[in-house]
């Protein structure tokens, strides 16, 4: 297999962090050299936030640049657009139709571009969610990062690791059973 | 046991530990708090500190390497610039147990006011500099850093970069070895008087000839001779990179103690090869001794040192292969760090911002954002400390320009007046200065990610501190009107602004309300809602930057699940139109 390079990409707060955690420690258990880098700091104030995830035999750089990402999951949309330049031109892209304003949107002082879920389609192969409304609907709108890591599991076809157990011991006991269902609401979403 | 997934800075901190360090200080910042903030888990092993700054921090550092333990200092690459001044001297004296700064650079400037290549400190010290690569070496070179130290008698600068603190690999756990403390022996090498400097220089160029024939067989620097078309000498992050950027067949000449170069094994390795490349993030630090040596290569013009490299980057700059991307046609909207909602700095850079003859000199930390528009707030934002001391500058410049109509501010935060503010608080008084010094005291160090300081009543480790009162300080200086006031409550702060601002005595002016994710504090969280009824679409609570706050159909909107009902936002509606309701 060829190294992947996967970017998870949305707006501070968004628990990207724990989707990377999940899907890190399944791939360290299925025995691949793993990376992963995120930036701190400022970025965690309203900002845009990515985390990269590389795997494969052995894997040198914890960062790519252009056009190197197998897949991108996008938190929220205008996310997706904003990392598009990092996906390969055969990538996928998870896109959870979701929108959330910037400050200076909500300001009024510029408008939220129209049409970033369709500019992806037109180019990739993009599997589109509504991560926000498939969590509400089990409960709890907070697991929904996990349910865009279970369309992400079903666009990778990485079905081989046991991703149950995995989330089982990664997330805290008490939102276990919530995050499963997440995990296979989103698998069966896409 | 099984390898695990560390940060760089994790790893460091575990590297510590393995090494037998028995004493550690450092100041936050980013990229390097992390190692600190993993050290209290160890802290059976040894003793760890937050330092008031990065002087402070190495003094103490050094200190226990004078009394004969092995210690460890950390900082970002601006905090090497405050701690430059015992890092030269004690290059001069030499160490006894072994003694390591953690350098952490920012290239590409995630979150740091300039660039700098701090490799050149080492060079510029005449110390040693140890440069890992990755999580496992981060951890693995850290002893052999210890090892470097005691032999050479010097201490070891050991440079990271922000990918390499932040980036997580996998690493193996190797055990802690104790290492013997010797019975402490008073001895004058340390006491840097000219007469000892004087003979310390000598020594201190005849441990780098040392050092540097050392770095020729050193197992930090190592050989991969895969083919003889192209080599690439290269260190640090730039060795990932350029892994995965330079075609099968290349060899490389990978560094990790990179100062003094080891200038034979790299004339060695470029005889092996027909091109030879030398690859480094910044600055031309190994390349331009390479050529000084006489030695051929291709570098910085192809390469650039400009911000942080990476594989696909190096492949298009070096062999013009640019990457395949898609243009899909959309422009995103950029997301710009703002204040977060409820923080207690709103409601000063609100209030002063709407005084157009006050000049406002600010620092680094959260409040650095109430440059920000809408709040638009601050002249000037220079380094830790500078708020007050720029300050004063700015206001002797109106007073001999005859610009009258100028009231100054200077503003720091409660950790950065701990770190360098109080000095500039004591230059105001003794020099006369006209300027309000002003302290945002949100009782933590909050940019960085909450660590305590020596206001805030606890240690690293957990214990609890003195609390350092900073309006007893200011009193003891000699300011005579010290208002305290709560920055959320707007009547009362713009009374204290103009209160000092007028005042016939010195002023100074302390913000006190903690930030909001301050955990052990119970925090009183509610709610604003907007009757839509009452609201006239003035846009007025927009001015004051707060991410709940927004407009939509032409009324003042709150969103729920970020708003914490601080009334900010209320305070500044002339319909009434805000209230807060318990959440």
């Amino acid at each position: 297999m060829e190294n992947k390079s996967a970017l998870l990409v949305g707006v501070g707060g968004q628990g990207a962090i724990l989707t990377a955690k999940v899907l890190v420690t399944g791939l360290m258990r299925a025995g691949y050299d793993v990376k992963m880098s995120e930036v701190h700091g400022m970025s965690q104030r309203g900002g845009s936030v990515s985390t990269q995830v590389h795997w494969g035999k052995k894997v040198y750089s914890p960062v790519i640049g252009d056009g190197a990402a197998d897949i991108i999951v996008a938190f929220e949309k205008m996310e997706a657009v904003r990392y598009a330049n990092y996906l390969k031109p055969d990538g996928v892209a998870i896109i959870n139709d979701y929108e959330m304003a910037s400050s200076t949107i909500a300001a009024g002082m510029e408008k939220y571009p129209e049409g970033c879920l369709e500019a992806m389609q037109n180019h990739f192969k993009v599997y589109p969610l509504n991560a926000e409304k498939i969590a509400s609907e089990l409960g709890n709108v907070k697991c929904a990062n996990i349910v865009l890591f279970g369309s992400m599991v079903k666009a990778l076809n990485m079905t081989d690791i046991d991703w149950d157990a995995v989330i089982s011991d990664v997330v805290p006991a008490k939102f276990r059973e919530l995050n499963l269902r997440a995990y296979h609401a989103g698998f069966d979403a896409v | 046991m099984d390898p695990v997934l560390l940060s760089g800075n994790e790893a460091i901190a575990r590297g510590a530990f393995e090494a037998g360090v028995k004493v550690c200080s450092a100041y936050p910042g980013t990229p390097s708090t992390e190692i600190f903030e993993n050290l209290p888990q160890y802290k059976d092993a040894l003793y760890c500190e937050w330092a008031p700054n990065e002087k402070v921090a190495v003094e103490v550092a050094y200190g226990a390497s004078i009394a004969g333990v092995r210690s460890l200092s950390a900082m970002k690459h601006v905090g090497v610039n405050v701690a430059a001044d015992p890092i030269f001297t004690a290059a001069y004296n030499g160490v006894c147990g072994g003694f390591v700064i953690v350098s952490a650079d920012d290239p590409s400037m995630h979150s740091s006011q300039n660039e700098q290549d701090n490799r050149h400190y080492a060079r510029a010290a005449k110390i040693a500099m140890v440069e890992p690569s990755d999580s496992q070496e981060c951890l693995d070179f850290l002893k052999e850093a210890y090892e470097i130290s005691e032999k050479f008698d010097m201490p070891v600068i050991y440079r990271i970069t922000t990918r390499v603190a932040h980036s997580k690999s996998l690493v193996t756990f190797g055990e802690r070895t104790e290492r013997e403390v010797p019975a402490y022996k008073r001895n004058m090498k340390y006491v840097s008087s000219p007469a000892n400097a004087y003979k310390n220089h000598a020594k201190v160029e005849k441990n780098l000839k040392a050092l540097e024939a050392y770095a020729n067989t050193s197992k930090l620097n190592k050989e991969e001779i895969n083919g003889s078309e192209i080599g690439v000498v290269t260190a640090s992050i730039a060795y990932e990179y350029a892994k995965d950027a330079f075609p099968e067949g290349t060899s490389f000449l990978k560094l990790g103690l990179t100062n003094p170069l080891p200038m034979d094994l790299i004339k060695a390795f470029a005889k092996k090869v027909k091109k030879l490349y030398v690859v480094e993030e910044l600055d031309p630090f190994m390349e331009e001794q390479i050529k000084a040596a006489g030695i051929e290569c291709i570098g910085k013009e192809l390469i650039g040192n400009l911000y942080e490299l990476n594989p696909q980057l190096l492949r298009e700059r070096l062999f013009g292969e640019k990457p395949e991307t898609v243009d899909v046609g959309v422009k995103p909207v950029s997301r710009p760090p703002a204040l977060c909602p409820g923080c207690p700095h709103r409601g000063f850079f609100y209030t002063i911002g709407r005084h157009k003859n006050y000049v406002v000199a600010g620092d680094i930390g959260c409040y650095t954002l109430g440059f920000a528009p809408p709040l638009n707030a601050l002249d000037s934002v220079v380094c830790m400390g500078g708020g007050f001391t720029v300050a004063m500058g700015m206001a002797k410049a109106f007073e001999a320009s005859g610009q009258t109509d100028k009231k100054v501010f200077g503003v720091v935060g409660d950790s950065t007046f701990f770190h360098s503010g109080m000095t500039g608080a004591a230059e105001i008084i003794y020099n006369k200065g006209n300027v309000i010094p002003v302290v945002l005291d949100n009782s933590i160090t909050g940019m960085t990610g909450h660590q305590d300081n020596p206001g805030s009543g606890f240690t690293l480790e957990g214990e609890i501190a003195e609390k350092l009162k900073i309006e007893d300080i200011l009193a003891s200086y000699g300011y005579k009107n010290i208002i305290i006031v709560d920055p959320q409550d707007l009547k009362a702060m713009e009374a204290a602004v103009d209160a000092a601002a007028n005042s016939d005595v010195p002023a100074a002016i302390i913000t006190r309300r903690p930030c909001l994710l301050i955990k052990r504090i119970k925090h009183d969280i509610g709610k604003c809602e907007v009757d839509t009824n009452k609201c006239i679409g003035c846009r007025k609570c927009l001015s004051v930057g707060c991410p709940s706050v927004m407009v939509e159909n032409k009324k003042a909107k709150i969103d729920v699940t970020t708003c914490v009902g601080c009334t900010v936002c209320a305070q500044v509606c002339p319909m009434g139109a805000i209230t807060r309701k318990e959440k």
